[in-house]
């Protein structure tokens, strides 16, 4: 006998669901391998960002003290004077807009880099310790948090770094004085609902030292949660050194970076569009990509903002 | 209710506190005192040495924060030496352009990522929440600065539709709000719709369908309310960061607010003026959150009402 | 017999999953009387509380349907979508397992209950008075009072008697009842199950009961059906399916549960674990943990036949005076 024999009517799910396949559910591999490889695409583009960063000055020869009028506003394809390619164009004295957004990738990433490393450092010392002593130092923590979310991030970044002599330490230090907070929530979190498992608990009846139990027992755990947050917060950290260096705030005039490229093309938006809209799409493509690998990252580790 | 609402007070009242402390703490920190900064580079050794004792910046530490604490209470933040007119009077002066482009661009945000959000979280995978999804990503990872001068490239430069730069009509707000609007709506969006998401799981959703209830009416009757208290709270936060983040995208369209007058201070070192533009804007903060716990017990009756039969 | 209130005819239902559509109920076939509560038992993932979502329209999205739901002149199934949405509430009402996620925390309790009336556009003072009328007649004291209260004022046992004043609020034919007393107190259960008899009793509507609890369905069942694996096994009177089971997997059930078995209080554990819809064993599915199971039992599905009047069981070895012993099959 068979259990089909009387397919008089077939209707599917309740209103919600009318847009589902008909039975069986046929899913179609080929597609699915192409979209596989295609998650790795973001981390191939990161992967060249780096590259970049890493050896940008031996990739192009670029000195921004060096001007150009001949070369001025050239547009994107134009031959310079020298008889090289601007590929991007020139920009308000002539200096290559290519060259800038390569070097500026380097401080772009380098800022991020150290940023991200010293919040990670932070947040995660505060975290283990706010989460995993709890009491008063969990408290104090809560309340440091409290008074430094009443500043929006970027305000306190201006004013930090606007205040002292230009540098990217005074950069790192304006914007890790907020960022490292995810670090400490997303580490408290994992800390506390650790603290209460067995094998902490065993290791505590046993009289391990708590430095030795957090190291060993604790740190482990935490390590996927950080990952995922560290990428959200390099994105985070790349967009609001761009709004610095925008400004013109806190870094060294002699540096290069995708903010300031963009507010000198400011002025010269109405006949050289691309002096400001190249740099900040090189800014977004960086972002963009590590947004996705961290929205990967943060489905597989299941952090929280 | 009303212990919670003492509580908060209270909270508000240490942040503010905490604030105060951390901002003085800064600009001791920085190099060069109000006193040579005030009087410019030309300035006598003896001069410098009156105005700081003037200005009490001999005295211990401990004596100068005591102090200062003390006229902070007096809502006396100081002189601006480089606009010569009290820091507060400076600060408010220019508050009203910066509350009006904050509002203008959260209302915006509100409005288009409420609807955005239902639209996609009432129907998880289907076209709206697709294309949300892979739009909201990139809204937000393009700065917000260099999406408004792209916005001033194509409708103000091309097609000459609308001003870039200046304050005074509505037209002129119009570049400005969008451009902070736009990560804004796609954060209220993300968060409404998988909120929405969410609530459409839970078993009063089954409960009202078996009532007979359209989808639509579902979503609207039941799921919606109880799906707002987290977009609440992410519209409270990004008010303040809004505030705050305003800085830049003044910049580019030249709004007088007061993020130039803060980016002006910070580089002239007017450090009477940098205190009260943070301390205000850590206080609208204050305010704001505040206020977003009070909705929560508006749209939550848990926490109005109290528990227990 | 009358016509049935509702004939579930074959019913197949696949729900779709990681690995591929699984087939969670099927060929599952039943009614229920009017004025009657049919009682429908089983294991978890016997599929009872499917059968309960593919009869009122809810089943998760993505889920596919097929056989027929007669309800009184029309199938179910094959009914426009806005057809199914005016029966859902005002002629088949749901009743869900966990009162507190199942009342909306954000409105009250009087509006939750009257909302089939404020849709038909009843006035204010009418939709007090209808709430205050639905909780006095689920015996909620102080209904007027009451109805002004959201859910996490009341009590577990209230909350349900509330579900309830819901589901009776469209005047329904037949209530699906899904383990209405599972998420409550013990003493409370009773007291729930007290109010289901007394509303067959007074106000004559049917009931669906969904249970894994055979004790509830000695309390209040009139008929019995009983699942496994997403199939039915037996089904017929209550009190006779329980006194006689006719199927192995009931005879099971009922020594399992000390209160229901008579003549000793202790009970027999079920051995081995309920078979899982997506790998459900070949012929009948409960062989592998069945004592009388032979050959043919794990090889021809055995179909659900009237063994004697009223008497409907899904077993190659059921007669019409019982299930054999043990040692008459094996050898």
């Amino acid at each position: 006998m068979t259990t089909t024999s009387h397919p008089v009517s077939t209707s599917v799910g309740h209103d919600a669901a009318t847009t589902t396949p008909p039975l069986p559910e046929m899913r179609r591999r080929s597609a699915r391998r192409v979209l596989g490889w295609l998650r790795f695409l973001p981390h191939a583009v990161i992967a060249g960002y780096l590259f970049l960063a890493v050896v940008g000055p031996l990739l192009v020869d670029y000195d921004p003290m060096v001007t150009s009028i001949t070369d001025r506003l050239l547009s994107p394809g134009s031959t310079t004077s020298d008889g090289s390619t601007a590929w991007l164009g020139t920009d308000g004295v002539g200096r290559d807009v290519l060259a800038q957004i390569v070097l500026g990738a380097r401080t772009s990433i380098t800022i991020a880099v150290l940023t991200v490393t010293v919040c990670a450092v932070i947040g995660i010392a505060v975290g283990l310790v706010a989460g995993y002593v709890g009491g008063w130092a969990d408290t104090v923590a809560a309340r440091l948090i409290d008074v430094l979310i009443a500043f929006p991030g970027i305000l306190l970044a201006i004013v930090i770094a606007g205040l002292f002599r230009p540098s990217i330490a005074i950069v790192v230090i304006a914007l890790s004085a907020v960022g490292w907070i995810g670090f400490a929530r997303v580490v408290r979190g994992t800390a506390l609902s650790l603290r209460e498992r067995d094998w902490v608990s065993a290791a505590r009846v046993m009289a391990v030292p708590r430095r030795s139990i957090l190291t060993r027992h604790v740190l482990p755990f935490v390590a996927g949660p950080v990952v995922a947050m560290a990428t959200l917060e390099f994105a985070l950290v790349v967009l609001a050194e761009a709004g610095l260096s925008f400004l013109g705030i806190g870094l060294p005039p002699t540096a290069v970076s995708w903010g300031q490229t963009v507010a000198a093309g400011k002025e010269y938006l109405e006949i050289a569009w691309w002096i400001s809209t190249f740099p900040g799409l090189a800014l977004a493509l960086l972002v963009v990509c590590v947004g996705l690998v961290g929205d990967q990252l943060t489905a597989r580790y299941g952090g929280k903002r | 209710m009303m212990r919670m609402i003492g509580r908060r007070l209270a909270l508000g009242a240490f942040v503010m506190w905490g604030c105060v402390t951390l901002i003085f703490v800064i600009v001791r920190l920085a190099p060069g005192d109000q006193a040579s900064v005030a009087l410019g580079p030309d300035a006598t050794a003896d001069e410098i040495a009156a105005a700081r004792t003037r200005l009490g910046l001999d005295e211990p530490l401990v004596v100068q924060y005591v102090s200062y604490l003390g006229r902070v209470l007096r809502l006396d933040f100081g002189e601006s030496y480089r606009l010569g007119q009290p820091a507060m009077d400076a600060v408010l002066s220019r508050f009203p352009a910066t509350l009006q482009l904050t509002v203008a661009a959260m209302a915006m945000a509100i409005v288009a990522g409420l609807i955005l959000g239902c639209l996609a979280g009432g129907r998880p995978n289907g076209v709206v929440d697709r294309v949300l999804s892979s739009t909201a990503i990139s809204l937000q990872s393009f700065p917000t600065f260099w999406v408004g001068i792209m916005l001033i490239l194509v409708f103000a430069l091309h097609l000459r539709a609308l001003p870039s730069a200046g304050s005074g009509s509505l037209s002129h707000l119009v570049l400005p709000a969008v451009t902070l609007a736009l990560p804004q709506t796609a954060i209220v969006a993300r968060l409404t719709r998988s909120s929405l998401a969410e609530s459409m799981q839970d078993g009063y959703v089954q409960t009202a369908r078996s009532k007979g209830l359209t989808e639509r009416e579902v979503l609207v009757g039941h799921a919606l309310k109880n799906s707002l208290i987290p977009v609440v709270t992410i519209i409270g936060i990004q008010t303040g960061v809004l505030l705050g983040g305003s800085v830049v995208v003044e910049n580019v369209f030249a709004w007088p607010g007061l993020g130039s007058l803060i980016v002006d201070s910070v580089a002239a070192r007017d450090y009477a003026v940098v205190q009260a533009a943070a301390l205000l804007i850590a206080g609208v903060v204050v305010v704001l959150n505040l206020l977003a716990d009070l909705t929560y017990a508006r749209l939550d009756p848990r926490i109005r009402v109290g528990a227990g039969a | 017999m009358s016509e049935p209130l509702l004939d579930v005819r074959d019913l197949d239902v696949f729900l779709p999953t990681r690995s591929g559509p699984v087939h969670v109920l099927d060929g599952v076939s039943f009614s229920v009387d009017a004025a009657r509560t049919t009682g429908l038992i089983g294991e978890s993932g016997s599929g009872k509380t499917m059968a309960a979502m593919a009869i009122i329209g809810l089943l998760p999205a993505g889920a596919v349907t097929r056989g027929q739901l007669w309800w009184r002149s029309e199938d179910l199934l094959a009914v426009s979508s806005r057809r199914r949405r005016q029966v859902r509430g005002r002629e088949i009402a749901m009743i869900f397992q966990d009162p507190l996620a199942s009342l909306n925390p954000g409105q009250t309790v009087g509006r939750q209950v009257t909302e089939i009336p404020r849709r038909d556009g009843m006035g204010r003072a009418e939709l007090a008075r209808t709430a205050t009328h639905l909780l006095d007649r689920v015996g909620i004291p102080d209904p007027a009072q009451r109805t002004g209260n959201y859910p996490h004022q009341f009590s577990g046992g209230q909350r349900q008697r509330a579900m309830t004043a819901l589901a009776l609020a469209g005047q329904p034919q037949l209530i699906l009842a899904d383990e209405p007393t599972t998420a409550l107190d013990v003493t409370v259960q009773a007291r729930i199950l007290d109010l289901l008899r007394h509303l067959r009793d007074t106000e004559h509507t049917a009931m669906l009961l969904v249970s894994h609890d055979l004790r509830v369905m000695a309390h209040v069942a009139d008929d019995l059906v009983v699942m496994y694996a997403g199939r039915v096994c037996e089904r017929g009177p209550a009190q006779a399916v329980l006194r006689e089971p006719r199927h192995p997997y009931t005879k099971a059930l009922v020594a399992s549960v000390p209160a229901v078995r008579a003549r000793t209080a202790i009970a027999d554990p079920l051995p081995g674990s309920p078979a899982d819809p997506a790998h459900r064993p070949a012929g009948c599915a409960f062989h592998p943990r069945c004592p009388l199971a032979v050959l043919r039992c794990r090889v021809e599905r055995p179909t659900v036949r009237e063994v004697a009047p009223g008497r409907w069981t899904a077993c190659h070895l059921a007669e019409a005076d019982g299930l054999p012993d043990a040692a008459e099959v094996r050898p």
